[in-house]
């Protein structure tokens, strides 16, 4: 089998997943933590991190998993529960290791670590893959493509809310009013990549 | 749209008569509380698909089934869930209605189907439908869980359906389909932007601002 072609779909679909089609920007998902732990740039890239590691790899397991259980089975509409359930044993785990050597980020996150269980962006990329009809490599790449994707824009969005800690915005607006519009604007940014890959 | 939200509103005021507890819980779920402007939880899965009305029916009906049924058996099973596995159960629950909904979406709407795409999987990891089951459903009873569960969906799906309301009118000109008066003549130049991701941001990002300033004069009223 030549793996060249793969590889190279491979880049464009990751490339892809991070501008173009962004999980987070354009297809919304995984919102919840985005809003909730934005508001200082250090636990958002700790919590990108993990989102990214937890992505790529639950990708791949899911991509395993459905290809050689599910399908021989004829159980393809198992695959949600059967997804979640490889997505909690593996979030565990990283909650388990951060337990163990960041204490600091654990603390910060608290709350939201059972939520990445039930953070929409991880099982939605999984049940795009199916959809999609990725190969493995394929796979790999949107997997990785998509964490770095929801990555960058949570930095960016801690970032600009740090800076608006201290400004004046109308109470109505505090929080997740204003999160939400700068998420509008930053997604308006984004569009602007949607020329990019379409050149070649 | 408008008739929607007066059914909405007149299926509660009926349901109102019938006992206090059941008025608080629509108040709360409905308005007080309501699960997209006080908590902002569980927008993921459903703000993609509020660009046309109809899917966002769709989405929402399928919404209200699953919240309040899996609400209900959380609730039936409290007393026999061990705590410390209790999120896996209540994931389990939930994707249990999740798959009905997309079987028999599959089996009887196939084109919607392949329009909501993924999203309807997506409900499982919907945040409120797991917070419901586990701030309230997991402690009370199942009659109330199930209403709990119902008015927090409706409540939800409200929001949704303005939003949707406005970026397709805004956006295409048309409300579920048709083609709407002015907009969509030649003096309404269409705001493409509505339609695509950046809109929904906007729309529930406004929305959110304008239910928040309500609420806030109403306390300074209150004082």
């Amino acid at each position: 089998m030549n793996a060249g072609p793969e590889i190279s779909q491979a880049f464009v679909v990751c490339i892809s997943a991070v501008f173009t089609q962004n999980i987070l920007l354009t297809y919304f998902l995984g919102l919840c933590p985005f809003l909730g732990v934005s508001r200082e740039v250090k636990t958002a890239v700790g919590l990108g991190l993990a989102v990214i590691f937890v992505l790529t790899t639950t990708c791949m397991l899911n991509w395993l998993a459905y290809r050689y259980v599910l399908v021989p089975l004829n159980l393809e509409f198992f695959r949600f529960i059967l997804f979640i359930i490889i997505i909690a044993a593996f979030v565990q785990l990283v909650e388990m290791v951060l337990d163990r050597y960041s204490p600091f980020l654990y603390q910060q996150l608290g709350v939201f670590l059972p939520l990445i269980t039930v953070n929409c962006a991880i099982l939605g990329a999984s049940l795009f893959m199916v959809i999609r009809d990725y190969s493995f490599i394929v796979t790999i790449g949107y997997g990785f493509g998509s964490g770095l994707g929801w990555f960058l824009a949570i930095i960016a969005m801690a970032g600009i809310r740090q800076k608006l800690a201290n400004e004046k915005i109308p109470r109505g607006l505090q929080g997740p009013g204003i999160s939400l519009i700068i998420a509008g604007l930053m997604a308006l940014a984004f569009m602007g990549f949607s020329g990019v890959l379409q050149a070649n | 749209m408008a008739l929607r939200i007066k059914q909405i509103q007149r299926c509660g005021a009926d349901k109102m008569k019938m006992k206090s507890d059941t008025r608080k819980m629509i108040v709360e779920g409905l308005w007080r509380n309501n699960p997209v402007f006080k908590q902002v939880l569980g927008i993921c899965s459903t703000l993609a698909v509020t660009n046309l009305v109809l899917n966002t029916v769709v989405m929402c009906v399928a919404l209200v089934f699953t919240l309040s049924l899996s609400s209900a058996t959380v609730s039936l099973l409290r007393k026999f869930t061990p705590r410390n596995i209790r999120m896996m159960v209540e994931t389990l629950i939930i994707g249990f209605y999740v798959i009905i909904v997309d079987l028999i979406l599959k089996a009887y709407w196939p084109e919607m189907s392949t329009n909501l795409g993924p999203y309807v999987g997506l409900i499982i990891t919907n945040c409120i439908v797991m917070g419901r089951c586990e701030a309230y459903g997991n402690t009370n009873p199942p009659r109330p869980a199930f209403l709990d569960g119902f008015f927090n969906a409706v409540g939800y799906s409200f929001v949704l359906l303005i939003i949707a309301t406005i970026r397709e009118l805004l956006g295409m000109g048309t409300v579920l389909g048709y083609s709407m008066p002015f907009f969509s003549g030649p003096y309404w130049d269409k705001w493409l932007i509505m339609v695509a991701p950046p809109g929904a941001f906007f729309m529930l990002g406004i929305i959110t601002w304008i239910f928040r300033s309500i609420e806030i004069r109403k306390e300074k009223v209150n004082k």
